[in-house]
């Protein structure tokens, strides 16, 4: 059996799959549950500063899209960080730990901006016998306008200073949370790095108006009429948070830097892409928060057959593998040439592929009186759209041609050799192949 | 010579050669990966789930269904065999319509339930096609373990006792292993010997002895067995076939239902089995549909089923009946069998119709009769050589939840004991229990 225990930036936990900041982890019972029912770890909801907590709204705090059969793809929320006393879920947060010493307890922390305030909150952290530190840059709603969360995510020089205080007042290790509400995503986690960070995690929500009530003519979530930009998760994000992870890992000023892949994930195959991608461990909250903890099992037998069936012994054994595969689109080698098959016997003839491919792309499919479709290679560029509207799996194919073997399109042979953009004839600042 | 449905009397061959084949092929064919992957994605991985409860064995059915929907075939094949070592058969053979998917939520709210059964095939078929089994023995106990019956009772319990690590055996009165999924289940609910690669790769976990041939009360005796043994598990099920109790029982051509089925099923060449014109069937349960269905598939001509209750009361299910209307069998509520008439074999059937008053069945006086060249019985089974030591009420071993029966280091499971419905599945729950049962009562002595 394959070995899903995992070290994350020093820290030790069963599997790789931790509970994100978020609803799930707010308070003792809910985290209790989460690791009698296999979590590996939690990273508690973002505790403010001493004082009277903030408070959330009274009515939606969520909106969502779905897909067919009414399922959950991307989720949108109003809430905040926690809205309990410090000393509450500091002291939940010690009995859990105690109990639970083999799951990481991790804690997200925002508090303003000013170096006394983090000061403050960091001893009574590290009293509780946490693993491990969050800050949490990243909200995009709410707490930002109050100078803090993803309003300091998004000033790198806010995020390294911010960073460099935790290291110096505190020996707990420091994740930084990053935000996806900037352009390069690689200057945060550059900053968090200078700031002495011992790794960054993200993304964090993303920006949303997630449906607009067309008889008020509001937003949703809606309270009294008004409604406002909430945080996007879910499914829906998984793409855009992988292509995140991906700059950092492949960053050369941060690619030792461990990360912590949140967003989107559902299932052991998004886990496992997010690791290849160069996570260390994965945080999960909106499919908890669809199916209940539960959710984790699949996730952990998923995981372990996968690593079984490959023969990968540990998550360090895969971490990061596709990260050397993950280039500029400069480097694709241009000589690689393919052309769509369609499988007949599997064919259902719907003629999506002739409808995307005739009014939107290339007109390389043929259609008969009699509805079959084939491929016109004379026409065929192998974009792939015929292949991603297709409903039937493996029914339209890209087969590649080798070398030799004549384009019909360009009435050329095809080359054996690599050969990308930068070496290219019709590329104005073309160099020489090297 | 070549004979038709309209053969007179009991007649091999009446169908065309090659339309055996069909009539005996998969009841329910088997997904595709397609449509594993669209029937599984209807499930709402509900928590708490309604179906895991109804199911005898507990499988955790949201989770092998999202674990197939995550494309862990194997993982989902793991699930269901931790809870269910015969989940291959009850894949098959289990009436869901009336256990987990009756109670799925999308039955509640759209009338159309998540195909269980059919996915839990899919999962155990895929596990199976690729020859693994993936249980590993514990270490050896040294104990050894006794089973009666290598039904799904006592291949569950064997199962888990040598997962545990005990030595067992199994002892069968059959010249097979199998019990009822071999001998006593309608062919096209287990087609391609599947009941018998069940059985082959379920002793893969090794650590399991079959002997056959010997039955309790022939050859075989309780006491000697609890002599040799550390622990004794009874599971061989109900042998006996309860009588009509009606005049001309003993004419030619009145079988048990259960012998039919069984010949049926060993049977190598189905054109050669002979079946009657004119088919009778008495009884209201899974077997009496079995047999009927099964003589019209052989090509009977017509084959009616006569129950003395209510449709309602039927043992077999809703689903059970229209299968075997929509195959030609027709059904008679309400009616009971007087007396079998013919000379030398049975020529025609006297029923007399009854009334239902609350439980209570009396005849209505008013009589017909029914043409019939073969007459199944299919009014129950009966539990014979039950050793005289143990406590027997309503015909079967009294047990605790755990299978403990009357006589310490005796257990028993399956149809021959009292609690549970006489299911396959139930079986393997019992079986399962009673293992577990065994093992700590192994594990705390001396």
């Amino acid at each position: 059996m394959a070995n899903l225990a995992s070290t994350f930036a020093g820290i030790k936990s069963p599997n790789p799959f931790w509970l994100a900041s978020a609803p799930p982890t707010d308070k003792e019972y809910n985290v209790r549950r989460a690791f009698e029912a296999g979590w590996g770890g939690v990273v508690w909801k973002t505790l403010g500063e001493e004082g009277p907590p903030v408070v959330n709204v009274n009515g939606p705090r969520y909106g969502a899209i779905w897909g067919a059969d009414r399922r959950l793809l991307g989720l949108n929320n109003i809430e905040l960080i926690t809205d309990r006393p410090l000393e509450v879920n500091l002291r939940e947060i010690k009995a859990v730990k105690r109990d639970y010493p083999d799951r990481a307890m991790i804690v997200s922390l925002m508090v303003p901006c000013e170096e006394e305030a983090w000061k403050a909150i960091l001893p009574h952290v590290e009293e509780t016998g946490a693993d491990g530190i969050e800050l949490n840059f990243g909200c995009p709603h709410g707490m930002a306008e109050r100078g803090m969360g993803s309003a300091v995510g998004q000033v790198p020089e806010y995020i390294e200073m911010v960073t460099r205080w935790c290291k110096q007042y505190s020996r707990m290790p420091v994740i930084v949370k990053l935000t996806p509400n900037i352009t390069d995503i690689r200057r945060p986690a550059e900053a968090a790095k200078r700031g002495g960070a011992d790794a960054v995690s993200l993304i964090n929500t993303i920006n949303s108006i997630v449906s607009v009530d067309l008889d008020n003519f509001a937003p949703q979530p809606t309270i009294d009429g008004k409604g406002t930009h909430g945080g996007y998760c879910g499914p829906a994000v998984k793409p855009i948070a992988m292509n995140m992870v991906a700059e950092i890992a492949r960053n050369p000023e941060t690619a030792d830097l461990p990360i912590s892949g949140i967003g989107g994930i559902t299932t052991w195959r998004d886990a496992a892409e997010f690791i290849v991608l160069g996570c260390g461990n994965v945080q999960v909250c909106t499919a908890a928060m669809t199916y209940g903890f539960k959710i984790v099992e699949e996730m952990k037998s998923g995981l372990s057959q996968w690593m079984d069936e490959k023969g990968h012994e540990s998550i360090d054994a895969v971490a990061g593998r596709a990260v050397p595969n993950v280039t500029d689109w400069q480097y694709l080698n241009l000589n690689k040439i393919s052309k769509a098959v369609i499988d007949q016997d599997a064919c259902i003839s719907c003629g999506r592929c002739f409808a995307a491919c005739e009014d939107t792309s290339h007109q390389a499919i043929e259609m008969s009186d009699d509805r079959v479709f084939t491929v016109k290679d004379d026409e065929c560029v192998a974009c792939n759209l015929c292949v991603v509207v297709c409903p039937v799996e493996n029914c339209i194919t890209m087969k590649e041609l080798a070398p030799g073997d004549l384009d019909e399109r360009t009435g050329e042979k095809v080359a054996a050799e690599y050969g990308n953009w930068t070496a290219h004839p019709n590329n104005p600042s073309a160099t020489a192949a090297e | 010579m070549t004979h038709s449905q309209l053969t007179p009397g009991v007649a091999a061959g009446r169908l065309p050669r090659d339309s055996y084949a069909d009539n005996f092929s998969d009841l329910h064919a088997p997904l595709t990966a397609h449509e594993a992957a669209v029937a599984s994605d209807r499930c709402y991985f509900c928590h708490d789930a309604p179906c895991m409860t109804a199911c005898p064995t507990s499988i955790d059915i949201p989770l092998f269904i999202r674990q197939i929907s995550t494309g862990t075939e194997e993982s989902a094949a793991r699930t269901i065999l931790e809870q269910n070592i015969m989940g291959g058969m009850c894949a098959r053979v289990c009436p869901t319509e009336t256990l987990c998917e009756e109670v799925c939520v999308r039955e509640t709210a759209e009338g159309k339930p998540v195909e269980i059964g059919r996915l839990q095939r899919f999962a155990t078929d895929t596990l199976m096609e690729k020859g693994v089994h993936p249980f590993a023995r514990a270490a050896s106990t040294g104990k050894k373990v006794a089973v009666v019956g290598a039904g799904p009772a006592g291949l569950s319990c064997a199962h888990r006792l040598a997962l545990k690590g005990h030595d067992v055996v199994v002892f069968d009165g059959r010249a097979k292993a199998g019990g009822l999924n071999e001998f006593g289940i309608a062919s096209y609910k287990s087609v391609d010997s599947f009941a018998e690669r069940e059985v082959a790769w379920l002793l893969e976990i090794g650590g399991i002895e079959i002997r056959l041939g010997q039955r309790l009360g022939e050859n075989l005796d309780l006491d000697a067995l609890a002599a040799d043994y550390d622990a004794v598990f009874l599971g061989m099920g109900l042998a006996g076939v309860n009588a009509l109790r009606a005049d001309g029982e003993d004419k030619g051509n009145v079988t048990d239902a259960v012998d039919f089925i069984s010949d049926l099923r060993q049977a190598d060449d189905l054109p050669a089995l002979p079946v009657g014109r004119n088919v009778v069937v008495i009884g209201g349960g899974m077997t009496a549909v079995d047999a009927a269905v099964q003589s019209k598939l052989l090509g009977a001509d017509s084959v009616t089923m006569v129950y003395r209750r209510g449709k309602d009361r039927m043992g077999a299910s809703l689903f059970e009946q229209d299968l075997a209307s929509s195959k030609g069998v027709r059904i008679i509520y309400n009616a009971m069998p007087v007396a079998v008439h013919g000379n030398g074999a049975v020529q025609e059937v006297e029923f007399e119709y009854t009334v239902d008053d609350g439980g209570k069945l009396s005849g209505t006086g008013e009589r017909f009769f029914l043409a019939a060249d073969q007459l199944f019985k299919a009014i129950g089974q009966t539990l014979t050589g039950a050793p005289a030591d143990l406590t027997v009420e309503r015909g079967k071993i009294v047990v605790s939840e755990t299978g403990r029966s009357s006589r310490a280091g005796v257990w028993a499971g399956g149809d021959c004991a009292s609690g549970g419905d006489d299911l396959t599945v139930t079986a393997v729950a019992e079986g399962r229990d009673a293992a577990e049962d065994i093992h700590t009562s192994l594990s705390v002595k001396e």
